[in-house]
């Protein structure tokens, strides 16, 4: 640690209480990110301020190390608990090197909560997921069935043929396959996550079903890859590449008509969300207990399993309408 | 002599992609067309000029393991520069993507030549440095399809002759290093140091500086193929070709150029890598399921590498022979 670092941290921490004891009313929410400057962290911020706004007596105070260090956090975390603010929301570097930091907090009575990246039960209340493997697994195949009304084929892309995350999505998948009748998957191929495995793989599925009406690829790396498969196959209308993908590497595709839509988190939901999350335990009093419910506006409510974490939502889904806004963001 | 032996192996190459082709056609018959077979040819193409460089290497008792992470870094640096500057023409594209690999392949051969480091540690030194240098210059991010320039994802997909300009450009090279090959003091000097360094020596022949000239060959060929990458698949990102180089090497090594130095052909390597890319393109296409895949590929490089270093034992004696009579 710099020590150029530790000065602008104070300086940032005193002109922040300078402003906290003008409006000592405000609850004051602060959002620790993973390093300030990335362009997801930035969207939270907007989503938090606009729950802030919708509050009225809220004040958030958007925060992080500049590198994505646990020390760095910890050192952001600690000029929090001097400021006394009311409640703190982080998205961790390290799930456990933060706790001993968390759990000062808890005891000077801070609200504690974490978000996108969690950090362990005992170092915060409850810990908000972006989404859940179930919601997940229903997206991917409800993207490409909605751009289907008449039923068809459609192939997997994954990542590695051991990949948990990708995994557990296409089981959930399978699992409501059901509620998709005239929906057929009629093969799961595997890309490796390198761009020119995909592209092959892609190229191979539409060699092999001529008549495939769509690729699904819950992996950015293959998404992509399938996208410009799918262009240079002159399939462009008659094969959709859908699935998991980030607005900024899939613009291309949205844009040449490959990919109808895709989906990912919105990290102006996760920040907005976070943000009532925490105004509801510090404020009102919620209880962050397994088991329990807590509003979050118009995200509807979380409800927290036995581990006191919950899933905000479906994956966000991007398409032609709104890849402008969010392909500068992440 | 030698020149038999080496065209019969190309011979027995060809036969059993032949046979393999057959294979292949007997359970997904559209595999065999020539519109397919030419995009099969055109996938093959970074491999192809990828194993062109890699062959002169080889032929002189070095190995470059760092082609691929040269590649990712040129294909990085140009799509930066794109990125920058789209109107910046595409023969210049190409001209600083050949002068950048080129200028890795250089630190390569330095390496070797003057400090005398085994090569195959070197360059795998340099392939770790290559990939952290790229990860420092897009601090992790990816350049995407859209923030390239038409003209610059355009290049590679371009049709001149009924063909792409990449096929254009692999049978560019393939020309280009065959006739280098055969008819240039350069090119017969990769065989005399690899063959055998000492008598090279005698001959007059810096087989430092001959070994350097292979690496930067090497390296010229991977910057560009960097630049045809990451304009074919229209993104460039930190991993991109990660594990290629072993490809490359596996290429070569069907192709019958021998890891002891000395031994190969442009053709041996060109066919190698045709073998390769059929297995790649065909897998996905015949139905098998995934699990199997990588044991499949993996057995047909063996099975090759086997054949191989059998064969090559052999061809050592005979080329000894012969320069044993010759002087």
């Amino acid at each position: 640690m710099s020590v150029m670092k530790r000065v602008l941290t104070t300086v940032a921490a005193v002109a922040t209480f300078a402003a906290g004891a003008a409006q000592a009313e405000d609850v004051r929410i602060a959002l620790v990110v993973k390093a300030l400057g990335i362009g997801f962290f930035e969207a939270a911020a907007k989503g938090a301020e606009e729950a802030a706004s919708e509050l009225g007596d809220v004040e958030i105070i958007y925060t992080g190390p500049t590198d994505t260090t646990a020390e760095g956090q910890i050192e952001v975390i600690n000029a929090l608990i001097a400021q006394n603010v009311d409640a703190i929301a982080v998205s961790a570097n390290d799930a456990d090197a933060l706790v001993p930091a968390l759990k000062k907090a808890m005891q000077r009575g801070i609200t504690v909560i974490s978000w996108d990246s969690g950090v362990a039960p005992e170092g915060r209340q409850l810990h908000l997921n972006p989404s859940s493997n179930p919601l997940i697994g229903n997206m991917i195949i409800k993207l490409a069935a909605d751009h289907l009304p008449e039923g068809g084929d459609v192939a997997v892309l994954s990542a590695t043929t051991t990949s948990t995350n990708q995994n557990i999505w296409i089981e959930e998948m399978t699992k409501v396959m059901g509620d998709y009748p005239d929906i057929n998957v009629v093969s799961t191929v595997y890309g490796d996550d390198l761009a020119d495995k995909s592209y092959r793989e892609a190229t191979g599925l539409m060699q092999t079903y001529p008549d495939l009406d769509a690729i699904i690829a819950p992996t950015s790396v293959g998404i992509v890859a399938a996208a410009q498969a799918v262009v240079d196959a002159g399939k462009v209308g008659q094969v959709n590449v859908t699935g998991l993908g980030l607005p900024s590497e899939m613009a291309g595709a949205i844009e040449s008509g490959a990919s109808q839509s895709f989906a990912i988190w919105n990290p102006i939901d996760l920040g907005y969300s976070a943000a009532m999350l925490a105004y509801e335990i510090s404020k009102n009093g919620a209880e962050a207990a397994p088991g329990a419910e807590i509003p979050m506006g118009r995200m509807g409510s979380l409800k927290l399993d036995d581990n006191s974490e919950g899933a905000m939502a479906d994956p966000f889904v991007y398409d032609a309408s709104n890849i402008d806004a969010f392909k500068s963001i992440f | 002599m030698t020149g038999r032996w080496i065209r019969s192996r190309e011979s027995i190459l060809s036969l059993a992609i032949g046979l393999m082709l057959v294979l292949i056609a007997s359970r997904f018959s559209g595999f065999v067309t020539p519109a397919n077979l030419g995009d099969v040819f055109n996938d093959t193409a970074p491999l192809i000029i990828l194993a062109l460089g890699q062959m002169a290497v080889i032929l002189t008792r070095c190995i470059d393991l760092s082609v691929a992470a040269n590649l990712a870094l040129t294909g990085m640096a140009v799509a930066m520069l794109n990125t920058a500057f789209p109107g910046l023409p595409v023969p210049f594209i190409l001209a600083i993507a050949i002068t950048f690999g080129a200028v890795m392949g250089l630190i390569n051969g330095v390496l070797v030549w003057k400090l005398e480091i085994p090569p195959i540690v070197v360059t795998l030194g340099t392939m770790t440095i290559f990939r952290g240098i790229i990860f420092l210059l897009s601090d992790g991010k990816w350049v995407n399809a859209h923030e390239m320039s038409p003209a610059f994802t355009g290049f590679p997909r371009a049709f001149f002759l009924g063909l792409p300009v990449l096929s254009w450009i692999a049978l560019f090279c393939i020309a280009i290093i065959g006739l280098m090959m055969s008819r240039t003091p350069l090119g017969r000097s990769f065989f005399a140091v690899g063959g055998n360094p000492h008598a090279a020596v005698y001959a007059g022949i810096n087989v430092g500086r001959t070994q350097c000239a292979a690496f930067v060959i090497s390296g010229a060929l991977a910057g560009l193929t960097g630049y045809l990458w990451v304009a074919r698949y229209a993104v460039a990102y930190v991993d991109i070709a990660g594990g290629f180089e072993l490809e490359v090497v596996a290429a070569c090594v069907i192709g019958g150029i021998s890891i002891a130095g000395g031994i190969g052909s442009v053709g041996g390597a060109v066919l190698g890598a045709v073998f390769l890319g059929i297995v790649k393109n065909a897998l996905p296409v015949v139905n098998i399921s995934p699990f199997w895949q990588l044991a499949i590929s993996g057995s047909a490089i063996l099975v090759a590498v086997v054949l191989n270093a059998q064969s090559s034992r052999s061809k050592g004696r005979i080329i000894l022979r012969e320069a044993e009579t010759t002087t």
